[in-house]
């Protein structure tokens, strides 16, 4: 396959110098580029990510010893809530679909752009406009909102903190979050290259399919939810308030509608990013195509159906409950399948351990993890003994943040080249990747042990014998902090200052690869015709099998 | 090369129908969620829903259905007109559905300034001393009638979007994607009104 040679040779200008009718700054505030608005979720993601880590850590020291270290109860109250807030609702749920697949979901598809750039434009403002509230919650009104971010009632519609802000934002980021699923989806439809039919797209779209539909049809639930529980506060209506006939658990039934789905709106984009890892750097087709993305839409589906694992302890009827139980179990059968491919793709392949790579690899190891103890928590039995302790906020760390978070670092060095026109340092990249491996290990699997002993989550004191397990896991904190503050020092210095990249650095043999890095306004002076399917390295013997 | 042209603003609009196609479901989902809440309310309190609705004005809710389901004739009538190139009709047609908006508007803010002074309202000293099941009930036809105006006024906004597109020709039997989307916006509209008409005022 020819490799475009260098870039911004002939009349190729680089999309980050593309002016439109806008100069300077506005280039990119009012850019309806899908390139530069992933860009610029890229950048605003980041700085919230390292706002939200910060309070975490915050947490974490005031944890190091029982009774007070560094803060009031109060504040500690306001620090997990905002923690979990930005985290999930800012975060973990748009991060993936806003950066890599406004970035590179047009561009695996062999299109110009996503169907509707206005509106792409718009949901980031939108998303803007959430986190902005969400971070107001702190300081305007009455006080940080103390609910967590689950905003259980009727304790959400209680409390004297600014709860309303926190639930506005969400509803927001929410509606941010169905127009970017809707903006895919319809791009998916309509704008895949001539000869790309369904089965020629490449994986990482089909996960974004998935997810869309997910965003779609579950995200309006949570956000009715959060205006019942506005209207609750505001007007006293008592849909949840069981002084006036409501029912505080049909909150969490609503609840767990949307934020069950979510999680697989996290994962799935994440496991569609090490999909196009794998064959990349084994120099192989990806095994088991089609398996892979039947579980995709799988994973999608089932998921809806398994909110009520959540709610164990709540009250629910026997039935109920090992009826999600069950679909609990079934749901983690097809990421097992997707397990077995990724390990499939890399056996007999020629396996380049860059960094993309190891992040992808250390992505199955922690997702491993955290799925094993997922299902822990979904039988029944050991639900009851681990409910609310630390096992499960060492479970939901091990898969947002270990999988979710560790893939976006996959994707992030995978294309980076292919972003910024630019490679950057192996080397740190790779000390980075060790000393983040460790410091998420000894960070959160401490987490697993306590919370079997019985360490409640959302603490602010606790029992002496808990210590060593608290104190490990705090210096975890610290390294970990340590190690993506030397990631992001690499990538940032690297954008400016790094060796300029090929077009394909990788050899990989998707569709971005073919252009130039970085891309120009339009992607594809011609718009590309795909003959074959997706991952077809060449006419080497392992291609025959296909 | 002209036939090319064509070609791509057909795609175009397709695309933008699928669009609103999958917001609507949205939509549905997000009425769907208040739904949820009424069944499972309508199921625990029964005979207190049943008294509750008696208080509503089932004429006042015939008559905002009448205003709805004709506007919606209107609205789909106004497409035909423009995609067979009679503007002046369209336009005309877009203005009656807008004011069968306004007159259901209308009938809405009586309807509600009429139980507010009963003090008849979420919070309120006589709403505290109901039943349970009427709270919930007046709690739930208040969230669900004011979400449905809202969307009624986002509607009337569409719709006024389109009487000026369609003086300026911006809207017209080439170019009629926003008023086809408009409509389909109106009829959700109208669809969730037939539902919560019946559940709300006709149970007694």
């Amino acid at each position: 396959m020819s490799e475009v040679s260098n870039n911004e040779t002939g009349n190729h200008i680089s999309y980050l110098r593309h002016q439109g009718k806008y100069k300077g700054i506005l280039s990119w505030l009012l850019s309806t580029d899908h390139k530069k608005i992933g860009l610029m979720y890229l950048y605003s993601i980041t700085v919230f990510f390292f706002v939200a880590a910060i309070l975490g850590l915050l947490m974490r020291i005031e944890l190091i010893a029982p009774g007070k270290t560094i803060m009031e109860p109060q504040t500690y109250n306001g620090l997990f809530t905002i923690h979990g807030i930005i985290m999930i609702f800012v975060i973990v749920i748009p991060a993936l679909p806003a950066i890599f697949g406004n970035f590179f979901l047009p561009i695996l598809i062999g299109a110009k752009d996503v169907a509707f750039p206005k509106l792409n434009l718009f949901s980031f403002y939108l998303f803007l406009i959430g986190a902005i509230l969400g971070i107001l919650s702190q300081f305007a009104g009455s006080g940080p909102p103390d609910t967590g971010w689950t905003f259980y009632v009727p304790y959400s519609a209680e409390s004297s903190t600014n709860v309303i802000f926190a639930l506005t934002a969400a509803f927001i980021l929410g509606f941010s979050s169905i127009l970017t699923g809707l903006n895919f989806i319809v791009t998916i439809h309509r704008m895949r290259a001539p000869g790309m039919g369904w089965f020629r797209m490449p994986l990482f779209p089909w996960s974004l399919y998935a997810t869309g539909w997910i965003q779609v049809l579950a995200t309006p639930i949570i956000g009715i939810t959060l205006l019942m529980v506005i209207a609750e506060r505001v007007l006293r209506i008592g849909f949840f308030d069981p002084s006036l006939g409501g029912d505080p658990v049909l909150f969490q039934h609503l609840f767990w509608i949307y934020s069950h789905p979510a999680v697989y709106i996290m994962i799935l984009p994440a496991m569609g990013i090490v999909t196009e890892i794998f064959p990349t750097f084994s120099q192989k087709p990806v095994f088991g195509y089609t398996a892979i993305l039947i579980s995709s839409l799988a994973i999608a589906f089932v998921g809806y159906f398994v909110w009520g694992h959540h709610m164990f302890t709540a009250g629910i009827s026997v039935g109920s409950r090992w009826f999600f139980s069950f679909l609990t179990f079934i749901v983690a059968v097809p990421s097992a399948i997707k397990v077995f491919n990724w390990i499939s793709t890399m056996y007999g392949g020629s396996i380049d351990l860059k960094p993309p790579l190891l992040y992808a690899i250390s992505f199955i190891f922690l997702f491993m993890i955290g799925g094993f103890t997922g299902l822990t928590l979904g039988a029944l039995a050991a639900n009851i003994q681990v409910h609310d302790t630390s096992f499960v906020v060492a479970h939901f760390h091990y898969i947002i943040f270990g999988g979710m978070g560790f893939a976006t670092f996959a994707g992030i060095h995978y294309w980076f080249p292919k972003m910024f026109g630019r490679m950057y340092n192996n080397k740190i990249a790779n000390i980075a990747w060790g000393i983040n491996f460790t410091g998420f290990n000894l960070l959160y699997f401490p987490q697993f042990i306590i919370g079997i002993q019985g360490m409640p989550r959302r603490y602010f004191d606790y029992l002496p014998q808990f210590q060593t397990g608290h104190v490990i896991s705090t210096i975890g904190g610290f390294i970990l902090l340590a190690g993506l503050t030397l990631m992001v020092y690499n990538l940032v210095r690297s954008a400016r200052k790094g060796a300029i990249a090929p077009a394909n650095p990788w050899h990989g043999v998707t569709l971005e690869w073919q252009i130039p890095s970085p891309p120009s306004h339009e992607n594809f002076d011609v718009i590309p015709e795909i003959k074959t399917k997706p991952y077809f390295f060449g006419s080497t013997d392992e291609n025959k099998s296909k | 090369m002209s036939g090319q042209i064509i070609h791509t603003e057909h795609t175009d609009s397709e695309t933008g129908k699928l669009g609103m196609w999958i917001f609507l479901f949205t939509e549905l989902f997000l009425f769907g969620g208040l739904f949820l809440v009424y069944a499972v309310f309508r199921a625990k309190y029964s005979a207190e829903f049943h008294t509750a609705a008696a208080e509503l004005n089932a004429f006042i809710g015939t008559l905002n259905t009448v205003f709805l389901l004709v506007s919606s004739m209107t609205v789909a009538m106004s497409l035909t007109a423009i995609q067979t190139n009679k503007p002046k009709l369209a336009l005309f047609l877009v203005t009656v559905t807008i004011l069968l908006a306004a007159l259901f508007m209308m009938n809405k803010y009586f309807e509600w300034s009429h139980k507010f002074e009963y003090k008849l309202y979420p919070g309120s000293e006589v709403m505290r001393n109901l039943p349970h099941g009427e709270i919930l009930f007046f709690g739930l036809y208040y969230m669900m009638t004011g979400l449905h105006a809202v969307h009624v006024l986002v509607g009337m906004v569409l719709l006024s979007v389109n009487v000026f597109k369609i003086k300026s020709g911006k809207v017209s039997s080439s170019h009629f994607l926003l008023l086809e989307n408009s409509a389909l916006y109106w009829h959700l509209v109208d669809l969730i009104w037939i539902f919560i008409f019946p559940l709300l005022y006709l149970i007694t």
